[in-house]
């Protein structure tokens, strides 16, 4: 099992435990455990709805891609710890990370 | 001003609008298509035409533009027309119970039943999260620059720091009295090209640069008169401004449809999975736009939706007509 911590936008934190076989991006493990973010793109990388902050992880998980730089570039409130959370894939060594959700409600 | 009459007004003109358009035509329904974008297909042909898709049954693959030139070439028989490029903007119901549909072009479309397919909804500029920043629109922040010549001799601000943040910064320096760019990090995504003329204008002066730093807050009494900057050390410091442009790309939305009295739930239209309409008798929605328990965000369940709906809309369009249902294996496609 795989868990993650989800602070929400008040601060609030829960664990997720996720199955490690599962072939999920965070977005959908946000959404399946019924977390407040549109992911109106449903995963391609658009509209930045399920923008997500990088609390604590493993280093390279603090690194956007190409595709997601592009976008988060333009958002009013990205930092450099800021990732969409449609582009991450859920693998056994994100357990333990911890996640701020970011994106509009 | 264009008027146009037709049985079903579709907003949308991605795949599953277009889907819509065959099974009204089955039911001998006319179709009017209204999509903001200036081609059919909806994000098919706008973001992905050359990806692949996989799960369109009976096409192990299909690519999105193949999929969307397949569908109009379904469609053709029914004859549908569309109004491109044009936003719609109102939508009233008149005494026969019938609507009528405005673009922000003027087009007008009369319909007994409308359906929305409108997927994503609206690309609108995304606005920054700063105190009564809304309540300066149209008073010194504007999302777009839709005239240069309002910013001649100004005092401007400008914040992003992707390609029409930098474009508009190299023109207005030309123009206006006072020019400053606001970007949160220290180097730009946009055109190299770009990036470099504006590191050079602020080299010689004639733009202020103010990088690594946050617009946080807006003043003005009546007009906007300065924007509040944190910088990189956590410093507030001030700027004095006649208009502030927030340049952050677009974002989905619903636009004017959030408007119109239908249940909206996270920015999706809440509809009856019986036929998929709306709680506003004879405007239905399908495809990405609309939201029930289980949706599944896919091309084919659209389809499926385009189906149903066309069942009930029938009775908005032919109220006195009983509707049997037929196969098109046994009558074919009687085209208009």
């Amino acid at each position: 099992m795989i868990t993650l911590t989800i602070e929400d936008r008040n601060g609030h934190r829960e664990p997720v435990e996720i199955p490690e076989d599962i072939n999920l991006s965070l977005m959908e493990v946000l959404k399946a455990a019924d977390h407040h973010i549109l992911a109106t793109c449903g995963g391609m990388a658009l509209c930045a709805t399920c923008h997500v902050q990088v609390l604590e992880g493993p280093e390279q998980y603090f690194h956007p891609s190409d595709v997601e730089l592009d976008l988060l570039d333009t958002l009013p409130d990205a930092g450099p710890d800021s990732r969409l959370a449609c582009q991450l894939r859920i693998k056994e060594d994100m357990n333990g990370m911890v996640f701020r959700i970011r994106g509009e409600e | 001003m264009a008027l146009i009459t037709t049985d079903i007004c579709i907003i949308g003109s991605g795949p599953v609008g277009l889907f819509a358009v065959f099974e009204a035509g089955l039911l001998k329904m006319r179709c009017h298509l209204i999509d903001v974008l200036s081609q059919v297909g909806g994000q098919l042909s706008e973001i992905y035409p050359q990806k692949p898709i996989y799960d369109i049954p009976g096409f192990p693959r299909i690519n999105a533009q193949q999929l969307v030139d397949g569908l109009m070439e379904q469609i053709a028989p029914f004859k549908p027309t569309f109004s491109l490029g044009e936003r719609v903007e109102q939508l009233r119901q008149l005494d026969d119970s019938s609507f009528l549909i405005q673009t922000n072009n003027s087009t007008e479309v009369r319909c007994k039943a409308v359906v929305i397919a409108g997927g994503l909804g609206c690309f609108e500029p995304r606005k920054p999260a700063i105190h009564r920043l809304e309540d300066f629109e149209g008073k010194g922040v504007a999302y777009m620059i839709k005239n240069p010549e309002t910013y001649r001799n100004a005092k401007v601000v400008l914040s992003g720091g992707g390609d029409s943040a930098l474009d508009w910064t190299i023109f207005l320096a030309d123009i206006s009295s006072e020019v400053t760019l606001v970007h949160r990090g220290d180097t730009f995504r946009g055109s190299p090209d770009s990036a470099e003329k504006v590191f050079s204008l602020a080299k010689q002066g004639r733009i202020n640069l103010v990088l690594q730093s946050h617009i946080t807050g807006i003043q003005g009494n009546g007009h906007l008169q300065k924007v509040i900057v944190v910088g990189r050390d956590n410093e507030e410091s001030h700027i004095e401004a006649d208009h502030f442009i927030p340049l952050y790309g677009l974002t989905p939305k619903l636009g004017p449809i959030a408007d119109w009295g239908l249940n909206i739930n996270h920015s999706a239209i809440e509809v009856n999975t019986f036929d998929y309409s709306t709680n506003v008798p004879g405007i239905f929605a399908i495809g990405d736009i609309n939201t029930y328990p289980g949706k599944l965000k896919l091309i084919l369940c659209g389809f499926h939706e385009a189906a149903l709906m066309a069942q009930s809309a029938f009775k908005y369009v032919y109220p006195e007509q009983k509707l049997s249902f037929k196969y098109t294996t046994v009558y074919g496609v009687s085209a208009f």
